[in-house]
């Protein structure tokens, strides 16, 4: 129960903020949201003994139980290090935003999304029902839609925001397709029921295509490659939001996915390579383009989807262990996910001390530009220390936590490439360089962050004076970077409390809890791992000292064959073919549409008739026929026919003032006098209103359309009139079921009337007649409104706006 | 015997009205068409007339009576749109 309090708390929480910032327009409200996380910490801390022995919290609530869905909320180890993560930064962060955003600010809607997000994200990483869990992801998708277009009256803001949700709510909608497919395979949405069932579900006919959904969505919201352009464009949001939500948590919501459904989908072979190099590519692709940002946040943005990578190649590698028996032999497979789990605790913390500090600098010299900064580090000492921290953290050199979760994740990717090459391709082989050219551009571009921004002399700096940040900004970083450093001197603490019970959630089937936590140590020896990283730190001198000489292959690639630009041109394309198909039948002309309408017509209604060989023209059963009805209806028809080649208004009205009086003798022959008596009446008013109209007409106009067109519409009205006539002569003849108007022959026992049309409209069906009537109202409402109260002249018309 | 004389006037009625059509279609002038249908309308009356005698049934004469008044009101119609181009003419002091 309590753990369900912990998703609501933030929720509630959002409600009360608009309140508080009416009521107390004075007080900083940054500070009464800081309840909110520091809440479910609480919750959470009081969970760890718990989960740390390895045993699960459950708590369901019943929201839609016909459909099977019910607000499960599941606390196990991998929920456990999510949770801790979002409130942990979640409170550092809104103490950073309390003193980075000034009060001018729209504060409460800040602080409003801002708890949306968290209740969101601590949504999906508890749900154990896969639609609650859809559901909290997408909301995750509009609450940052929401952040990152906080500033809205600046168009890159905007430009970000739609970005990233159109390219999070595709793969997220994605994702909800992969949840619906495994609801086919398995006949529950809950995560752990599909766990227990996986080892058989991996040769089912739509196994690879539920994977390759699900797995579409976590890379989208991840930032994966080629996915992964929303990132960069969302850094236009404030930088506590870049902070939170684009390095140390919604980010990793795909990450928590791909770790929470590798019980699922790692049986198939496709999970470990789709998931191992994309995550590589990501890797290598990140480093590198990070190394050519000139924008602070853009750099931190590229070097997140990098590291976003890393974790994700590892949790690829892991999934190698479900192919092989776990023993002590083969352990070192899942500890690929071990220091995948150990690299997202220590990247939320080294990069969410970079954002921040980040921020500081943007904040105090007005600019975080890398070409117009440099010689900060005697302004902002501390600053600069926070970000020699991080940044070498994230180049992972000793003495701090990257460096530990970089020496572990070199030798998982030389244990993936050692695999026994007779059950995997050689392809394998590539896995440790690609680890380590990708590790020697994150030391690169962790050396431009650091000596760019706060070395070399300054050249351009705006003209402001700069100093130190006040302490409420340096609080947040600071509390991190001793994070950054407090792992790295008790690795194991964290592993053995934290991480190790997550193990159990990827490896259900596995090895004991203390068996799958490997001893985490500083100092291993001189192995391959060591001369590794030795090697990445010659190199990435070497090569940051020669940057200006290779810097120019950055401008090889034309821009428009950039991933962005490729993006650009689909959207850009895809507006335009649609527009194009829109407009080849949204013309706006009536006859083109009554076109359609008739084809429409002919195809379906004719096309049906014609496939099924329901046209059937039998004579029998015929009444017979007069001599002087056929030359009523060759009357009729000539009328017809010569009113589409008249040259007045007023003769076709008498033309077809002919066509309605034969239509009454007809219903005088087929015996149905009050037929047409009603007939010869509209039909006179009708001739009579016509002739109203005409006088207020303009003169009449002779079509000029193409003969190619006429010919058409020709061809078309007589296919149509063909269709109907043949329909009418073939439905004739079906009689299967008996007439009802037996019933109506006792009008008189029944209903007290001899006529017995007039009974069925006054009494046996009289709710068609009040009907009618109602139209009639209607209709004579509406003549007299578009008479009498038109509008009057110099109004605005609405027609055709 | 009587069947057959009614038959035959029918047809000459509805040969009649081919006439007529004939007139209203080609007819140089609109007053030309305008009197076709009328007689169209009058033919019709006849028909009508004559088609209740041969199903023998009243429930038609108020058909014809109908068609008497309705082809006389849309004869009127005609005219006054021929002659004023208005049916209805507002009053002259408002």
């Amino acid at each position: 129960m309590t753990i369900f309090l912990a998703i609501c708390i933030p929720f509630l929480m959002a409600l009360l903020v608009p309140l508080m910032y009416t009521f107390f327009p004075k007080f900083k409200i940054g500070w009464f949201v800081l309840i909110a996380p520091l809440a479910v910490l609480g919750i959470l801390a009081s969970y760890i003994p718990k989960i740390a022995g390895g045993q699960t919290a459950i708590y369901t609530y019943d929201w839609v139980p016909s459909l099977g869905m019910s607000i499960t909320v599941y606390l196990d180890g991998l929920s456990m290090i999510f949770s801790l993560l979002i409130s942990g930064v979640g409170a550092l962060v809104i103490l950073y935003a309390i003193h980075y955003l000034s009060s001018k600010e729209a504060l409460h809607h800040f602080y409003c999304y801002l708890l949306l997000f968290m209740g969101a994200m601590l949504g999906v990483v508890f749900s154990d029902n896969m639609m609650v869990l859809y559901a909290f992801w997408e909301l995750t998708s509009v609450s940052s839609f929401l952040l990152i277009a906080f500033w809205h009256h600046r168009h890159a803001s905007r430009t970000g925001a739609r970005k990233s949700m159109l390219i999070t709510v595709t793969g997220g909608i994605t994702m909800l397709i992969g949840f619906l497919l495994l609801h086919e395979m398995t006949g529950t949405f809950s995560i752990r029921k599909t766990i227990e069932q996986a080892a058989i579900l991996y040769d089912h006919p739509l196994f690879i295509g539920a994977l390759i959904c699900v797995l579409i969505g976590a890379f989208t919201k991840s930032a994966q490659f080629p996915f992964h352009i929303w990132l960069p464009d969302a850094m236009e949001a404030p930088t506590p939001v870049s902070a939170y939500l684009h390095s140390a948590t919604m980010v990793k919501a795909g990450i928590y996915i791909v770790a929470r459904f590798t019980p699922i989908f790692a049986y198939g072979w496709t999970w470990f390579w789709l998931v191992t190099f994309v995550g590589l590519i990501t890797l290598v692709w990140g480093s590198f383009n990070a190394v050519k940002q000139t924008d602070l946040k853009a750099l931190l943005a590229f070097s997140t989807i990098s590291q976003l990578g890393l974790i994700m190649s590892l949790l690829g590698m892991g999934s190698f262990a479900y192919h092989v028996q776990i023993d002590t032999s083969t352990i070192i497979y899942t500890q690929a996910t071990f220091v995948a789990l150990f690299h997202l605790v220590n990247h939320s913390t080294f990069k969410g001390a970079l954002f921040m500090a980040v921020g500081i600098i943007d904040h105090e010299a007005g600019t975080r530009d890398i070409r117009r900064l440099g010689g900060l580090m005697s302004l902002m000492p501390i600053t600069f220390t926070i970000t020699v921290i991080g940044s070498m953290s994230m180049a992972g050199l000793p003495p701090f936590n990257g460096f530990l979760s970089k020496e572990l994740f070199f030798s998982s990717a030389l244990a993936t490439a050692s695999i026994d090459m007779t059950s995997l391709p050689s392809i394998v082989a590539l896995v440790p360089i690609m680890a380590w050219v990708a590790s020697i551009f994150t030391f690169i571009y962790s050396c431009i962050l650091v000596v760019k921004t706060f070395f070399e002399s300054p050249k351009k700096l705006p003209d402001v004076k700069i100093h130190e940040a006040p302490i409420g900004m340096l609080i947040s970083p600071i509390i991190l970077v001793s994070f950054v450093f407090g792992i790295f001197l008790f690795p194991n603490t964290l592993a053995k409390y934290i991480l190790s019970p997550a193990m159990l959630s990827i490896y259900p089937q596995g090895a004991s809890q203390e068996m799958m936590t490997p001893h985490i140590s500083a100092w291993h020896g001189f192995n391959t791992e060591l001369w590794m990283t030795i090697g990445v730190v010659v190199a990435g001198i070497i090569l940051f000292k020669l940057l200006p000489k290779w810097k120019g292959i950055y401008n090889r690639l034309p821009k428009h064959l950039t991933l962005n630009g490729l993006f650009n041109r689909a959207l850009y394309e895809a507006e335009n073919v649609s527009s194009f198909i829109t407009r080849l039948y949204m013309t706006g002309s009536l006859r083109q549409y009554m076109l359609f309408v008739y084809i429409v017509l002919l195809g379906v209604v004719g096309g049906y008739f014609a496939l099924n060989d329901a046209f059937n023209f039998s004579m029998d059963n015929n009444a017979p026929i007069h001599i002087y009805e056929v030359i009523l209806v060759g009357v009729m028809g000539a009328a017809a026919i010569a009113m589409l080649f008249v040259s007045s208004r007023v003769t076709a009205t008498v033309l077809n003032g002919i066509i309605g009086y034969g239509l009454s003798i007809f219903f005088v022959i087929f015996r149905a006098p009050d037929l047409a008596l009603t007939q010869l009446i509209v039909e006179s008013v009708t001739t009579v209103l016509f002739l109203l109209c005409f006088t207020y007409l303009p003169a009449w106009k002779k079509d000029r359309l193409p003969s190619r067109t006429k010919i058409m519409n020709g061809i078309i009205s007589v296919a149509v009139g063909m269709t109907v006539v043949a329909i009418s002569l073939s439905v004739l003849h079906f009689n299967e079921f008996k007439t009802i108007s037996s019933y109506f022959e006792n009008a008189y026992e029944l209903a007290g009337g001899k006529n017995i049309v007039n009974t069925i409209l006054g009494d046996f069906r009289a709710f068609d007649t009040m009907l009618e009537v109602v139209v009639l109202c209607i209709a004579s409402i509406g003549v007299y409104q578009m008479i009498r109260l038109r509008m009057k002249k110099g109004g605005d018309r609405h027609e055709n706006k | 015997m009587i069947k057959a004389v009614l038959g035959l006037a029918l047809l000459f009625f509805s040969i009649t009205i081919v006439i007529c059509l004939y007139r209203a279609i080609k007819g140089p002038t609109l007053p030309d068409r305008v009197i076709a249908l009328d007689t169209i309308g009058v033919n019709l009356l006849s028909m009508v007339a004559i088609i209740s005698l041969l199903q023998e049934t009243t429930a038609y004469l108020e058909v014809i009576l109908i068609l008497g008044i309705l082809s006389f009101i849309g004869t009127i119609a005609f005219s006054k749109f021929i002659e004023r181009g208005v049916i209805i003419e507002r009053k002259s002091d408002r």
